[in-house]
């Protein structure tokens, strides 16, 4: 680990100036994921700005009946909260369908978002990789592939997004609330907030430098039966081969967005009018535009048979 | 004390602490986090190295620019192959443990950076800038296969009748070929070593499974006096194999401690392991099988094939089938191919582990084919002699003459209890609700199935000493320097010191994993449980003798019981032998050839229960049982607990470890414990070990066999089994993921 600076930010606006102040500085909430990047040399911050005291650990509920999500509450209590149990259960069963409890104890909702790639790739530095140092090429490209995304991929990189979490919020309609350097706030549409990998697959979210993730609200609850399939080969602490998070209504009508296949959580409005024609239908619009490698073109029909348990377990 | 007649009746047959399932002696240690492992050891003055691993994985080092690194703040010494004086290679070693400027294997230590601390050492290792120039290696099994060849060590053919006529002539014939992959040994505590140089005396605390093999190498590869190191490992985080030899920490902790002038602590980075230590080799293997109509096999070839570093050696995948089911055409075949991939070498029940992986699904498979329930086959072929052995020369014209059918001059096996355990194993597990046609037992989207598997093991035995001490105060200290890797040798030895000298199990201490005790078998092979004991009997006989002595006892009818010493009428307090003093015995057990008149073996019968998602094809164990008939069991907990570890470690191998290779650059891409996926709580729902009843006089004094690896034999062919029958889908290659089953499972 390279030595850093440290501070404790005092309030939002606070923390987003010091961050635009630094070029290399980095928010640190539960550190699950940056502290390991970290001793990987993979992220190097010369500065850390701790925000974990600024008091955005709570839930409450916004004037659209919906509710408004503290960047930093920790994924166990957000799991476990009673109103999101009740009325965003898909969000409390994608989060318990992640990582451990170790680390869900110390995970928070924004650095959730922010979790970064598992790409064996992104992690073996000896390695080329355009998100660990842009222009170097993708070594993933032509090598082990299996986890890696099928969908929205460039020639510059294949990795996924990890989160389960994201899958929830994407299905969801979440929006992420942020405060700039500035001090201006702005509400992000969770559907812009992660990017596809393009030509740029260091850039991942639409964050600016300095910006600040404050909470993440949620639309009024949807009713429905909210269904979180996460698809792996061990049964508990895997990163997701595909995963299916969805929101099906008593008439049939649903919708879903889909992990493990993409750079961002995957969500294709259209397809979801398919749903009454059955998975493959949807699948078909879903993967319009899929590039699979051979080793990761089992996720298609994968996701296709993922949907169709969501379907039979929300009938059922 | 040399063991070539079989044991007779002796003080361990007493089991008054033997054979009780006994709680480790070790674990509040454990527990409490106060026993010290390797890395835990703190030396004043002590600095840390931290590795760096080869790029590449072939070819050579063109330029390595260290100046930087040395600038940087708390760096003490950076050691490479140019600046480390002449290394020799150690006689259980493949690759160099430092590499440079050739690069033999990915990850390959080439450097190992010492700094005040850790993250400094660390950040510094991350300043070495190394220029290589790559070489086109040789990664694919598959396509080297080809150009393997018959190894020059062991027997890597075996031949008896005439194979391939008996297999032509066979009314139902069985032919196919399985995959398994490489294996990591994933053990949850990294390679590690703490090293201290006094003159030249080298102090090295680490963690190694074999203390003796470990001293002799690091004496050849640092070319010093074997006599001037001594090796501690009293405690071992898992080995599995992956510790049994030499490795680049040990090497690299007394190199960087000699460079540094001060004690260095070294642990291989999680991200290494893989790539820089050892891994069981990835096997292809082709099974033929034929029998008669009525099921009995005439004919049985498997040939396998594996790759290993130039100069390595095979897996030996064929093991078990020289030994498992009778049939007098038999045939088997290994060859190794090169492979610029790391090091291949043992992992637990090297040989058989992926052996019957394959060979246990292809009896599976002619089972079914012969409309014979897999049990019943597998029975109606046991034999109570080793049928690789045959009796007499084939006599071509007098078919009663021919292996394995007569003739006195069989090789017998001590015990063998194959059926036994098949029986027992499918009362208890209730096999007669399986239904035989697969794919018809459904749980809401669940398709259930179950499935068998033989296990088989041959018992090794090493000799093994130990040194036992009588204090004044009745205390009985043994030290041995056999390891405990989990496996709960301080107990087991402890209990055989307790029962030997009739004293209760807290009056014996037991100092384990130190080359300056006497030399013990190790732990490997699944022969350190009984070798050891058995090293730990044999002091212990001498003790007795000398406590006698030394009390004026004579008689023949001498116990020791109570803390007591009593012949006849006259009974005298164990400790007052040691009035004048303590007293001390050494002796090892030396094994004969008696395992060559009377072949050792242990066996087992996995039963395996699966759920299989009918819409996603993800595999569940929903229950494992395993009968194991090995030899006298010295502990019945730490045994079970040895078993449904290994039962573990079997499920794994069937569903989900896989090290993945990138056949571009030659190396392990999953090489972290998140890409290297093992089974975790929840893909182990119920385990259930029995134990036959069983001495085995042949074996050792103790009566003993091994059990660690018996338990993984066979456990991935009776889950692959268990799917197969849940989904009417037939996999031949592991791991059995989802993205194998999927294509051939129903539409939803």
């Amino acid at each position: 680990m390279k030595s850093f600076s440290f501070e404790r930010a005092q309030s939002p606006a606070d923390a987003a100036a010091a961050a635009a102040r630094q070029p290399d500085a980095k928010f640190i909430a539960g550190g699950t994921n940056l502290l390991d990047l970290m001793k990987l040399e993979i992220e190097v911050p010369t500065h850390l700005i701790d925000v974990n005291g600024l008091a955005l650990d709570r839930i409450e509920d916004t004037e659209q009946g919906g509710i408004r999500i503290g960047a930093l509450m920790r994924n166990t209590d957000l799991a476990a909260h009673e109103r999101v149990r009740s009325d965003y259960g898909l969000l409390s069963r994608a989060l318990l369908a992640g990582a451990s409890g170790q680390l869900r104890n110390k995970a928070t909702t924004a650095g959730n978002l922010l979790q970064r790639t598992r790409c064996p790739y992104f992690y073996d530095t000896n390695m080329a990789c355009n998100k660990r140092q842009p222009g170097s090429g993708c070594s993933a490209i032509g090598g082990f592939t299996r986890q890696l995304a099928v969908v929205g991929v460039s020639d510059a990189c294949i990795a996924t997004n990890p989160s389960d979490m994201n899958v929830a919020l994407r299905a969801l309609d979440a929006t992420v609330e942020t405060v700039k350097p500035d001090g201006q706030t702005r509400a992000i549409p969770i559907a812009d907030f992660h990017k596809l990998p393009g030509d740029t697959p260091h850039i991942e979210t639409a964050l600016e430098q300095g910006e600040l993730i404050t909470a993440v609200t949620l639309p009024k609850p949807l009713g429905g039966k909210h269904i979180y399939r996460k698809v792996r080969d061990r049964a508990s602490y895997a990163f997701a081969l595909v995963s299916v998070g969805a929101v099906i209504q008593p008439d049939g009508t649903g919708r879903f967005a889909v992990g493990g296949v993409a750079h961002k959580p995957w969500r294709v409005e259209e397809a979801e009018s398919e749903l009454s024609r059955g998975a493959p239908a949807v699948s078909q619009r879903l993967f319009a535009d899929a590039k699979p490698t051979n080793e990761n073109r089992f996720k298609l029909a994968l996701t296709t048979r993922a949907l169709a348990s969501v379907v039979e377990e929300a009938r059922t | 004390m040399k063991f070539d007649t079989p044991a007779a009746t002796n003080p361990i047959d007493q089991l008054k602490v033997v054979g009780q399932p006994h709680d480790r002696i070790e674990g509040p240690l454990k527990t409490t986090g106060t026993a010290l492992y390797a890395y835990e050891h703190n030396l004043p003055n002590q600095a840390y190295g931290y590795v760096v691993g080869a790029g590449i994985a072939k070819g050579r080092i063109r330029s390595m620019e260290t100046a930087e690194a040395k600038r940087a703040p708390g760096v003490i010494a950076i050691v490479t192959a140019e600046n480390a004086g002449k290394l020799g290679i150690g006689e259980k070693n493949t690759a160099k443990l430092l590499g440079g400027p050739e690069i033999q294997h990915y990850h390959q230590a080439i450097a190992l950076v010492v700094a005040e601390s850790f993250e400094q050492a660390r950040a510094a290792a991350n300043l070495v800038r190394v220029e290589y120039q790559s070489e086109k290696g040789r990664f694919s099994l598959n396509e080297e296969k080809g150009q393997g060849k018959k190894p020059e060590d062991g027997e890597p053919d075996s031949a008896v009748g005439d194979f391939q006529a008996g297999f032509e002539r066979a009314a139902v014939k069985f032919d196919a070929i399985y995959h398994t992959p490489d294996h990591s040994h994933a053990m949850m505590e990294p390679h590690a070593s703490v090293a201290a140089w006094d003159g030249d005396k080298l102090m090295v605390w680490t963690s190694n499974q074999m203390i003796n093999w470990g001293a002799d190498d690091l004496a050849k590869t640092l070319n010093i006096n074997r006599d001037s190191i001594r090796l501690m490992s009293p405690f071992v985080g898992g080995g599995f194999g992956g510790k049994l030899f030499l490795r680049s920490d040990i090497v690299l902790a007394a190199l960087g401690a000699k460079a540094a002038h001060r004690p260095v602590k070294v642990a291989l980075q999680r991200p290494l392991i893989a790539n820089n230590t050892t891994h069981r080799p990835a096997t292809v293997q082709r099974i033929r099988i034929g029998a008669s109509q009525d099921g009995k096999i005439s004919a049985i070839g498997h040939e396998s094939w594996s790759g290993d570093l130039e100069g390595g050696q095979p897996e030996n995948a064929v093991q078990q089938t020289r030994f498992l089911y009778a049939g007098a055409d038999r045939m088997t075949q290994t060859r190794l191919a090169v492979l610029d991939l790391p090091e291949g070498n043992a992992m637990r029940a090297p040989g058989e582990a992926p052996g019957l992986m394959a060979l246990e699904i292809a009896m599976d498979e002619m089972a079914e084919r012969l409309e014979i329930d897999p049990i019943e086959f597998r029975i109606l072929n046991d034999t109570q002699v080793v049928p690789d052995k045959p009796s007499a020369p084939a006599d071509e014209t007098d078919p009663q003459a021919k292996a394995g059918e007569g003739g006195n001059k069989d090789l017998p096996f001590s015990q063998r209890q194959l059926t036994e355990c098949f029986r027992q194993g499918a009362e208890r597990f209730g096999w007669n609700k399986r239904n035989p046609q697969p794919a018809q037992v459904r749980d809401g989207r669940w398709l259930v199935g179950i499935g068998v598997a033989a296990a088989f093991r041959n018992n090794q035995t090493m000799d093994s000493g130990a040194r036992v001490r009588l204090a004044t105060d009745g205390v009985v200290t043994v030290e041995t320097d056999m390891t405990d890797i989990g496996t709960g040798s301080y107990t087991i030895i402890a209990q055989t010191a307790a029962e030997m000298m009739g004293v209760p199990l807290e009056m014996v201490e037991v100092r384990l994993g130190d080359s300056t005790y006497p030399v013990s078998s190790g732990s490997g092979g699944q022969w350190g449980g009984n070798s050891s004991t058995a090293g730990v009997y044999a002091a212990c006989v001498k003790l007795r003798e000398a406590v006698a002595q030394k009390l004026g006892f004579n008689a023949d009818d001498i116990e020791f019981a109570d803390s007591k010493v009593r012949a006849g009428n006259r009974s005298l307090p164990l400790k007052d032998a040691a009035k004048d003093g303590e007293i001390v015995a050494e002796d090892t057990l030396e094994f004969g050839d008696l395992d060559k008149k009377i072949h050792q073996s242990t066996f087992g019968a996995h039963f395996v229960e699966v759920g299989v998602d009918s819409f996603t094809g993800e595999t569940r164990i929903r229950r494992m049982m395993a009968v194991c008939a090995a030899g006298r069991i010295l502990n019945p907990k730490t045994a079970r607990s040895q078993v449904i570890g290994a039962l573990t470690m079997g499920a794994g191998a069937a569903l989900m470890e896989e090290l993945a290779i990138d056949e571009r650059h030659g190396f392990f891409a999953n090489h972290d414990l998140a890409g290297y996926e093992v089974p975790v709580h929840a893909d182990i729902p119920h385990q259930e070990v029995v134990f036959l009843d069983e001495t085995d006089p042949t074996s050792s004094p103790m009566k003993a066999k091994g059990v660690g690896e018996l338990g993984i034999c066979g456990v991935g062919a009776a889950v692959a089994n268990a799917i197969y029958n849940a989904t009417g889908v037939r996999v031949r290659e592991y791991p059995i993921t989802l993205d194998k089953l999927l294509p051939e499972m129903p539409d939803v």
